[in-house]
């Protein structure tokens, strides 16, 4: 659903205090061994009309809520309750889930965030979730090649069915790009930086002379940063090991994170934090790393007053930040009807509603041919923009990459280690030592 | 008269039981507890520290011996383990001295006879009713850099905005403050019971003496208390030593890591870091019987300290 380091809409306050909550639950499981199962009802699964309560375990917005899935599914269900056990931020929800994992007391359906994937299809933790790729009305060609093989065991197993991607784009100011005697038009604005990451630093540097004072091009080189790893086919692994010091992607992109810093570019924010939030309603930065669930963010912390001042264009290149599956834990008492609820929830149909509720693209290709999904277009974001068009084409330009278990630790310390500069000023050399230490120490 | 003279003798011997025997069964709650829910967590922990061991799968763990202790001090994480270390020594001490140097002054002034003193009581109070989370969320915006009140005032005297939780002794200045905010009302309660514990003669025969409140205070007050200042530095270093929360909490995003730079990274963060961010659960462990150790060579230390003043005096 989104990146493994930020809520998808963040929301400090209770993220900070959720944390504080899950912690605490969590220790107080460690210090019990408690087992109890997540799930209540009793009585046998295959039969049909047992009453039967499925919990389904996930963080951020899966957006099933607001677009009303849960309960057309129980309408069409009568036997069938399903309870929903959502974390706001998806690293305490991780820490609670591995927690259950020894301890016991998953849900009936665990939603996996695609930094954790990998380290769910291995071989120390595949074993946890059944295999999905038969359950009934699952058509593995339906889903992005890409995006099935990452919930692929090596041994054939798909643990998990696709829910969203996080195709790339770049939203930005148009009022903003205007002052700066750039473009505004999306299309104009994507040929600028079309093919190349190092052509969008170009032009921040243009942006930069000319920019309003107290304006900066973006919000903070940590999403460069993260667009130039996401958008390569080489990451942070390679051959089922960690190789980021190999990486050509990671290089370039620390090193364009470094201009761009160096020229002034940067506002040098944190991303997701308060300060970062507030910044949108101040109108400070230009530009910021947009996967399809960042929409949201900006709508939020921009205001109604900035209404139609943003505006969305295509990314430098095709990368996907963030997206999410469904697993079904094999400890579970209705694996069957959870298997049912899990293909539907991820069908075309039900794929389609949750884009229009609340923005996650979908998985599913065939829902890019619904009504309402194409041809959708954002209010608050550039009203005219092709939006759905843009993230849609994004998706299927997107290249299979190899993720690796730690893939979301490292785009966390990757980001600490621009933050050294930005923030603490560290020189470039020192915030590479640092992070490599980090990395390093936490990594067994 | 046999059996009365048998009943006597049963009704002794459970009168000898039940003297004997009851204490135990009295505190046996108690010990059954702390044996559930302290020792076996704790030996359990030590268990853990000499394996290397994943939070998602506890049951398979690979014996190490003491690995995770040698990595710590002198390994891959040792830089981050002597970090968060110092730090929880520098935040101990920037939030304890002042904490209990504010406590006692407070105690001293609410020793006196005044009015509405239950209020200024009860109102020391509060801070320490106030929940960690909601108490470090006004101060992350007190201290933010985006117009908070910190730089704000900082401003009136014509200083430069100060990037609070960027720098290491700005953040952990920050961070002594809420700590201290939280902490210094209780100490002060504390303080004032054992100071009306103090006999009112010695006060007026100071004042006949013509010893001032301040002299009374150095010299009366201050030697009274000895006992009581030295159990709350006690009870303050052991908090100091497990700080969590604060930091935690004030790093909003980077919390987890005490900081972009780990600059106000303490034993508590590093031990949550390690466990439940990294799923590394054997060198969390060993973490936390590195801070077992240091709160029993505290304490001992304490104990010695007690018992040269107790012969002093």
């Amino acid at each position: 659903m989104r990146t493994s380091s930020a809520p998808r809409v963040a929301r400090p306050g209770r993220a900070v205090v959720s944390s504080a909550v899950a912690l605490s639950a969590a220790v107080a499981l460690l210090a019990t061994g408690c087992s109890s199962s997540g799930s209540t009802a009793s009585g046998n699964p295959s039969a049909a009309n047992a009453k039967i309560t499925l919990t389904v375990g996930d963080f951020g917005d899966f957006g099933y809520k607001e677009a009303g899935l849960f309960a057309a599914y129980m309408a069409a269900h009568p036997n069938i309750t399903i309870k929903e056990d959502t974390t706001t931020a998806e690293a305490d929800y991780w820490t609670a889930l591995q927690t259950h994992l020894s301890a016991g007391g998953l849900d009936d359906i665990q939603a996996l965030e695609v930094g954790r994937i990998s380290l769910a299809t291995s071989d120390a933790l595949s074993g946890a979730f059944e295999d999905l790729s038969k359950a009934p009305g699952v058509n593995k060609d339906d889903y992005l090649p890409w995006k099935w093989a990452q919930a692929t065991t090596a041994s054939g197993k798909t643990i998990g069915l696709g829910t969203d991607v996080g195709p790339m784009a770049v939203c930005y100011r148009q009022d903003l790009f205007k002052a700066a005697g750039l473009p505004s038009d999306p299309a104009a604005v994507s040929a600028l930086w079309a093919g190349d990451w190092s052509k969008f630093v170009q032009v921040g540097q243009q942006f930069q002379a000319k920019a309003p004072k107290g304006t900066y091009f973006m919000d903070s080189a940590t999403g460069l940063f993260n667009g130039v790893v996401s958008s390569s086919t080489k990451q942070y692994y390679s051959g089922g090991k960690l190789d980021y010091k190999n990486s050509a992607s990671v290089k370039q992109a620390w090193t364009l994170a470094m201009q761009a810093d160096a020229a002034g570019e940067s506002q040098g924010l944190k991303e997701f934090d308060p300060p970062w939030q507030a910044a949108f309603a101040k109108s400070t930065f230009a530009t910021t790393i947009c996967p399809s669930w960042q929409q949201a963010n900006i709508q939020k912390f921009s205001g109604d007053a900035n209404t139609g001042k943003w505006n969305v264009a295509q990314a430098p290149a095709a990368g996907n930040w963030g997206g999410s599956f469904l697993a079904v834990p094999s400890s579970g008492t209705h694996k069957q009807a959870a298997e049912d609820l899990v293909a539907w929830l991820t069908a075309p149909a039900q794929q389609a509603k949750v884009f229009q509720a609340v923005g996650n693209i979908p998985s599913n290709m065939r829902a890019y041919d619904l009504p309402g999904v194409t041809d959708f277009k954002n209010p608050f974001i550039g009203p005219n923009a092709p939006t759905g068009q843009i993230f849609s084409t994004a998706a299927k330009l997107i290249q299979p990459a190899e993720i690796g278990p730690h893939a979301g630790d490292l785009q966390n310390d990757f980001s600490n280690g621009i933050l050294l500069v930005e923030q603490n000023h560290k020189s470039a050399t020192e915030a590479w030592n640092t992070t490599v230490q980090q990395i390093d120490s936490s990594i067994q | 008269m046999a059996t009365s003279e048998r009943r006597q003798a049963w009704r002794s011997r459970l009168y000898r039981w039940d003297t004997k025997g009851s204490p135990y069964v009295y505190i046996a709650p108690f010990f059954l507890v702390f044996a559930a829910f302290g020792l076996f967590p704790l030996l359990y922990t030590g268990w853990l520290s000499l394996h290397e061991v994943s939070l998602y799968n506890v049951n398979q763990s690979t014996w190490v011996g003491f690995k995770n202790f040698t990595d710590l001090f002198s390994g891959a994480p040792s830089h981050f383990f002597w970090n968060a270390l110092g730090n929880t020594v520098t935040l101990g001490v920037l939030s304890t001295v002042p904490q209990l140097l504010m406590a006692l002054g407070l105690a001293h002034l609410l020793n006196y006879k005044m009015r509405g003193s239950a209020f200024f009581r009860t109102a020391l109070l509060a801070p320490y009713a106030t929940s960690v989370a909601a108490a470090t969320l006004v101060f992350a915006l007190i201290f933010s850099p985006e117009g908070g009140m910190a730089n704000w005032v900082l401003g009136l005297f014509g200083a430069a905005p100060v990037h609070w939780e960027a720098g290491r002794w700005t953040s952990q200045i920050a961070i002594s403050v809420i700590v201290t905010w939280r902490w210094t009302g209780y100490n002060a309660l504390i303080y004032l019971a054992a100071m009306q514990a103090v006999p009112g003669d010695l006060y007026e025969a100071a004042a006949l003496d013509g010893a001032s409140r301040w002299k009374q205070f150095l010299h009366v007050t201050i030697p009274a208390l000895r006992p009581t200042i030295l159990f709350t530095v006690v009870i303050s270093t052991i908090g100091a030593t497990q700080l969590f929360g604060e930091p935690f909490l004030f790093g909003g995003q980077s919390g987890h890591q005490g900081g972009a730079a780990n600059q106000y990274e303490t034993l508590g963060v590093l031990m949550y870091d390690q466990g439940f961010r990294n799923s590394m659960l054997g060198r969390a462990s060993a973490i936390a019987w590195i801070m077992f150790g240091l709160l029993v060579l505290l304490g001992a230390a304490n104990a010695l300290i007690a018992r040269r003043l107790r012969r002093s005096q």
